[in-house]
């Protein structure tokens, strides 16, 4: 495997297809849980567990259960009991949605379960925005572009999950960071709260467009 | 049967199944144990998150008092009715906690105190207390901004001519006010205290005298006139001792600039009926000259001045005195 490669799709992931500030993925907790850095950093840290296991074992499901290849898990069991079928008979790429949210949803469980364990201050500054990583779609974003749009390998998957992942907590750090400033600005009235928040999130989604242009 | 329509049940029902497994083990292995009563408290407490009992919101609280470390009546604007409710699902009784409400030591509002200063700032009184104590020139005296009303949790507290008026059946006694206001003006007396100084000022009299209409001036008539030895002039401010107050009214009677006031509007009066022999030993004990009447002959209560202390009720030999309570009585 080329290394380079791996490399190209970890920073493509981090700074070019950004997935807050290109993709325009996952705009809600990134205006939701902006407003101090510690907690930002902590729902980055989630964000970042979710989306690599979810990178991880949606690859799984996809390509040994979704697909209808000659690695079909039920296809080789149909064939162990002598069954006559054609992979194309298991084409279950129909489910890939709801399997993949079933995916998320179990991992979202298990981080919220051990955050309210291991530090329940993060768990109330995080509130509401913690189980709905569940319905967030940057995560559901990443499983498909893996499987997919890019058709991935489970390394590049892990990869690209990861990097994704830390896009994710830059952005959300960054803007964290920038509206902490904001809360001793003088602002508008009727630019403060969230106006604001918009603004600067476009002024930093124009800044992130510079990055298109690296080359390898 | 289609082994597309098989497998796609098998898939779902085995991811759901592993899934919910691995969840399971996952939640009793990471299983945070909450008592339970924390919720059937936070239920009981009123919820206003008002931190008058010292912890964080009703939450916080709840907690405590589930571990034990709060009493079960340390919501104060709960009161009794909500002590009872924790001490029943803690299963301990509530002691008997005396209700108080807030009062403002001033009565020195837009008519009776003199500005110093004209003030074009912030209308609040914390931020006009930086500028050298406000624009009052009484620096005891109520600035008169309102910030107590506004941050009073229940609405208890209105502005009248600049002085906050605190409702005493809706204020709960929590102390928001008393902690909020900068000068010290508020204050946290019992519910069935009547009569309460209405003056924060230690100033001396003649200081006094210049900056407020109403202020006290440490004159002393309340302290000798008080029967029950409840007031006392301490640092040229008189103060109510509530442990004796019996809410007489002497003293709101006696004060000479009207510092002290009276939260019964209608007092009950007195009046002698036929029995009198005349003695005059209620004249003597009249703290207010109410009685009059020659030796040997039926006496007489001015009902304007009477203030239904009941003095003369206890000095009375013949108990031809007797008192009327309710204003309609009185206003017949």
């Amino acid at each position: 495997m080329d290394f380079g490669h791996i490399v190209i799709i970890a920073i493509s992931a981090i700074l070019i297809n950004n997935f807050i500030l290109s993709r325009f993925l996952g705009i809600c907790p990134f205006l939701g849980v902006s407003k101090q850095t510690d907690t930002a950093v902590g729902m980055g840290m989630a964000v970042i567990f979710v989306m690599t296991m979810a990178s991880a074992v949606t690859w799984v499901i996809y390509n040994f259960f979704l697909l209808p290849t000659e690695h079909n898990v039920f296809y080789l069991v149909s064939r162990a009991f002598g069954g006559d079928f054609k992979p194309e008979n298991f084409d279950l790429a129909y489910l890939e949605t709801i399997a993949y949210i079933l995916v998320i949803a179990t991992l979202v469980q298990i981080v919220e379960i051990v955050i309210r364990k291991s530090s329940p201050t993060l768990y109330s500054a995080l509130g509401i925005f913690l189980p709905l990583i569940t319905t967030n779609c940057a995560i559901l974003g990443v499983a498909e572009l893996n499987t997919i749009t890019y058709n991935y390998n489970f390394i590049e998957s892990l990869v690209h999950g990861i990097s994704a992942g830390i896009g994710f907590t830059l952005a959300l750090v960054l803007m964290a960071g920038i509206r902490e400033r904001l809360e001793y600005a003088k602002i508008p009235k009727a630019m403060q709260g969230l106006p604001i928040v918009f603004f600067v999130s476009a002024l930093m989604s124009m800044a992130f467009l510079g990055f298109s242009g690296l080359r390898f | 049967m289609d082994p597309l329509f098989i497998s796609a049940i098998v898939l779902l029902g085995v991811m759901g199944f592993v899934f919910g497994a691995i969840i399971a083990v996952v939640a009793r292995r990471f299983a945070v144990k909450t008592d339970p009563r924390v919720k059937h408290i936070m239920d009981a407490l009123p919820g206003a998150n008002c931190g008058a009992c010292g912890y964080p919101g009703c939450l916080g609280l709840a907690e405590a008092i589930a571990k034990g470390e709060a009493p079960v009546d340390a919501c104060i604007p709960g009161g009794k009715e909500v002590a009872d409710k924790i001490a029943e699902i803690m299963g301990t009784e509530a002691s008997e906690r005396i209700r108080m409400v807030a009062v403002a030591k001033c009565s020195g509002g837009c008519e009776n105190a003199y500005d110093k200063m004209e003030y074009h700032g912030e209308m609040d009184c914390r931020i006009a207390y930086l500028t050298s104590g406000g624009p009052k020139s009484c620096q005891y005296g109520c600035l008169g901004f309102g910030t107590c009303a506004e941050e009073c949790p229940f609405g208890a507290i209105t502005m009248v001519d600049g002085l906050p008026v605190v409702d005493d059946e809706t204020c709960t006694g929590c102390g928001v006010c008393v902690n909020v206001c900068p000068v010290g003006v508020m204050e946290l007396i019992p519910y069935n205290s009547k009569v309460y100084v209405a003056c924060n000022s230690r100033d001396k009299g003649v200081a006094v005298r210049k900056f407020c209409k109403t202020g006290c001036i440490a004159c002393r008539l309340c302290e000798k006139s008080c029967p029950y030895d409840a007031i006392h002039i301490t640092d040229n401010l008189a103060k109510v001792d509530y442990s004796r107050c019996t809410n007489c009214g002497i003293c709101v009677a006696k004060c000479p600039t009207k510092c002290i006031l009276d939260k019964i509007e209608t007092r009950p009066k007195v009046y002698i009926t036929g029995d009198c022999t005349g003695c005059g030993e209620c004249k003597k004990v009249c703290p207010v000259k109410a009685i009059t009447g020659e030796e040997g002959e039926q006496h007489k209560v001015d009902m304007d001045r009477c203030i239904g202390c009941g003095e003369c009720i206890k000095v009375c030999p013949a108990s031809a005195i007797r008192i009327i309570g309710s204003p309609a009585e009185v206003a017949s």
